[in-house]
C-alpha cells in the first residue's frame, strides 16, 4: 500500500447518547480524500447516528470530530456544508412541494460552492432531467434519493456521506450508481457509504468499518470481515444475515 | 419581463390603485380601511406561515402592541402621527425579537405559545397599574392626531410595503430558501441555508407588518380599548383569510380577504345567523377539499398562480 494520505476526516472516541442509551459508544475511524469507506452493521448499530453527528445534526456527547485538522463537533450543519461536508438521507428528504429544479436552486444559492457544477449536467447525469419541472413529491423513492444526492453534490462536498443510497435500486441501477460513486471518489472526494447490500459494499469500498451497538468491531477489507467470528455472529444475530 | 416586475405591475399595483380610488366612489370608508388592514394582516400571516410554516395564533399581539406603541408616543411625547406609526412598527419588531425563542417550538406548541404571548401582552397593557402609561383598561383617545384621510393613505403605504415584501419573497432566493426551510429544515441546512436566521428574518418581517398595521389602525380609529386592538378576531380572520385564498402565493391572501371579508360584510351584520352558517361551511369545505387554498384550484390544473 502507498503511504496513507492525511485523513480529511477523523473521528475519535465519539459518543452519542439518547437518554441513557448509547447510540455511539466510543467510535473512532478516519477517511481520506479519494477513499470510499464502508460503514456496515446490523439495524440500530449507529450508522445513521454517526452520519448525523458528522453532518452536524446532533452535537456529540463525547469524543471528537476533526475535519482537515479542525474540530467540528457541534458546529451547525449549514456551516459544515460550507466547509465541505454533505450527505444524503436514508429516507430521502427533498423539498416536496418545490420542483426538482427549485430543490437544486436552493443549494446553488446557499451551498457556498465557489464554482457549483452546472445544474443541467447534474440533473442529466442522475437521471432527473425529465422531471426537472415536477414537484419533488411526484418522484419515486429512488428518484428522490438521486435528488438528495444532486442537492449534496451541488455544494461541491469534499466529504460525502451516503446513507443507504442504493437500497431499493434494481441490479442495473446498482451497477450504474456504483460507477457514479467510484467516479466521484476518483475525482478526489472522500466518501462514506452506509449500506446493507454486502455485494454492493464489496464492489465499491476500499475498506469497511463494522459497527455493533455504537462500537467498531472490525476495520479492514469486507472480504476479511465476513470471516471474523464476531462479525458473523453480529450479522447472523441481526435480521440482515450476510 | 422579470416576474417580480410582473407581480408588482399586475397584482400589487392594481390592488393599491383600487383601494386608493374606492374612497372617492364608496361612502363607507371605515369598511374600506378595514379591508386594507386585513389585506396587510393576511399577507403578514402569509410571510410567517406561508413561507416558514409557523402558524401565528397570537398574531394580534404585534398589532395591539403596535397600536399602543402609537398611542404612547402620541399621548406622552406628543409625536406626530407618522413617526408614531414607525415606532409602532419598531414595537412590533422588538416584541418579535423577545418572542424569537418561541421559534424553537413547532406545530401546535408554537401556535399555543404565540397565543399565550399575545394574551400576556394584552394583560400587561391593560393592567390598571400601568394607567399612567397605557391608560390601562380605560382605553385611549388620541384626538391630537385624528385624521382618517391621512391614516387611510398611511395604511395604503403599509399595504404597499407588505405586498412588496411578499413579491420579493416570491421571486427571490431568500423566499425560496424560506420555503425550503418550511418543507424540511434539516434538508435546508444541508443545502447550506442558515435555518435559524431565515426563520427569525421572516418572523420579524411579519411582526413589523403587524406593528405598522396596528399603528395606522390606532391613528385611524383614535379611540380604542385594549380589548379592541388585541381582539383574537384579528388573528383568526387574518389566518383564515390567508389560508382560504392560499398561502405562499401573492394572490391567495388577497383573494381570501376579498371573498371572505366581503361575505362577512354583506351578510354578517344583517343576518348574522346565516353568516355563521355560510362561514362555517366555507371553512369546512376548504379544509376538506382545498387544504392548499382557493388558488390550488388553478395550480392543480397546471396553471401557474403567483
Ligand atoms: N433521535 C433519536 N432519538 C432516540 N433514539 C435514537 C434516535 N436516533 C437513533 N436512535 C437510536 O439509536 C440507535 C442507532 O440508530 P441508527 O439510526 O443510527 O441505526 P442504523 O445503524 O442507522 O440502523 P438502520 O440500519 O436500521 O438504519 C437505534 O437504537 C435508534 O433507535
Ligand atoms: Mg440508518
Amino acid at each position: 500500500m502507498s503511504p496513507e494520505r492525511a485523513p480529511i476526516l477523523s473521528v475519535s472516541k465519539l459518543v452519542k447518547r439518547f437518554g441513557g442509551f448509547y447510540a455511539l459508544d466510543g467510535l473512532s475511524f478516519h477517511v481520506s480524500s479519494g477513499e470510499i469507506l464502508g460503514l456496515v452493521g446490523p439495524n440500530g448499530s449507529g450508522k445513521t447516528t454517526a452520519i448525523n453527528v458528522i453532518s452536524g445534526l446532533y452535537a456529540p456527547d463525547g469524543g471528537e470530530v476533526v475535519l482537515e485538522g479542525a474540530s467540528i463537533g457541534g458546529v451547525a450543519s449549514h456551516k459544515l456544508v460550507h466547509r465541505g461536508i454533505n450527505r444524503t438521507f436514508q429516507v430521502p428528504k427533498p423539498f416536496l412541494s418545490l420542483t426538482v429544479r427549485q430543490n437544486v436552486e436552493v443549494a446553488l444559492a446557499y451551498g457556498g460552492a465557489a464554482s457549483a457544477p452546472a445544474m443541467a449536467d447534474l440533473l442529466e447525469e442522475y437521471r432527473l432531467a425529465e422531471v426537472a419541472n415536477r414537484p419533488a413529491a411526484d418522484l419515486n423513492n429512488a428518484q428522490q434519493k438521486m435528488l438528495d444526492l444532486v442537492r449534496a453534490l451541488t455544494t461541491r462536498p469534499r466529504l460525502l456521506l451516503l446513507d443507504e443510497l442504493a437500497a431499493g435500486l434494481n441490479p442495473a441501477e446498482l451497477d450504474w450508481i456504483a460507477g457514479r460513486i467510484k467516479a466521484l471518489a476518483q475525482s478526489g472526494m472522500a466518501i462514506i457509504v452506509v449500506e446493507h447490500l454486502m455485494g454492493f459494499i464489496e464492489h465499491i469500498t476500499d475498506r469497511v468499518i463494522v459497527l455493533n451497538a455504537g462500537k467498531e468491531i472490525f476495520e479492514g477489507k469486507l472480504a476479511v470481515a465476513v470471516k471474523v467470528p464476531q462479525v458473523i455472529e453480529v450479522f447472523l444475530g441481526g435480521e440482515h444475515a450476510a | 419581463m422579470p416576474s417580480a416586475l410582473k407581480h408588482t405591475l399586475f397584482i400589487a399595483l392594481p390592488v393599491l390603485v383600487i383601494f386608493a380610488a374606492l374612497p372617492g366612489v364608496y361612502q363607507n370608508h371605515l369598511l374600506l380601511f378595514n379591508f386594507v388592514i386585513f389585506l396587510i394582516l393576511a399577507q403578514g400571516v402569509n410571510i410567517i406561515y406561508g413561507f416558514t410554516g409557523y402558524l401565528p395564533f397570537g398574531y394580534v399581539g404585534f398589532f395591539g402592541a403596535g397600536a399602543y406603541g402609537f398611542a404612547v408616543l402620541v399621548m406622552h411625547l406628543h409625536a406626530p402621527a407618522i413617526p408614531a406609526v414607525l415606532a409602532a412598527g419598531l414595537v412590533g419588531v422588538v416584541l418579535g425579537l423577545l418572542l424569537t425563542p418561541l421559534l424553537r417550538l413547532s406545530g401546535a406548541y408554537f401556535a399555543i405559545a404565540n397565543l399565550a404571548a399575545s394574551l400576556a401582552v394584552l394583560h400587561l397593557i391593560a393592567n390598571p397599574a400601568l394607567e399612567q402609561i397605557t391608560r390601562g383598561p380605560y382605553g385611549v383617545s388620541l384626538s391630537a392626531t385624528f385624521n382618517p384621510t391621512y391614516a387611510y393613505a398611511a395604511a395604503l403605504v403599509v399595504l404597499a410595503l407588505t405586498l412588496g415584501s411578499v413579491v420579493f419573497l416570491k421571486n427571490s432566493r431568500s423566499g425560496l430558501a424560506l420555503q425550503a426551510v418550511r418543507e424540511d429544515a434539516v434538508s435546508a441546512s444541508m443545502a447550506g441555508v442558515n435555518v435559524v436566521r431565515m426563520r427569525v428574518i421572516a418572523w420579524l418581517a411579519s411582526a413589523l407588518v403587524a406593528g405598522l398595521a396596528g399603528g395606522v389602525y390606532a391613528w385611524y380609529v383614535s379611540v380604542f380599548y385594549p380589548d379592541n386592538v388585541f381582539s383574537g378576531e384579528f388573528s383568526i380572520f387574518a389566518i383564515v383569510f390567508a389560508l382560504f385564498g392560499g398561502v405562499a402565493s401573492i394572490t391567495g391572501p388577497i383573494v381570501g380577504v376579498v371573498i371572505l371579508y366581503g361575505i362577512y360584510n354583506l351578510i354578517g351584520f344583517t343576518t348574522p345567523q346565516y353568516f355563521q352558517l355560510i362561514y362555517g361551511l366555507l371553512i369546512i369545505g376548504l379544509v376538506l377539499f382545498l387544504p392548499a387554498g382557493l388558488v390550488s384550484l388553478a395550480t392543480r390544473r397546471g396553471w401557474h398562480v403567483p
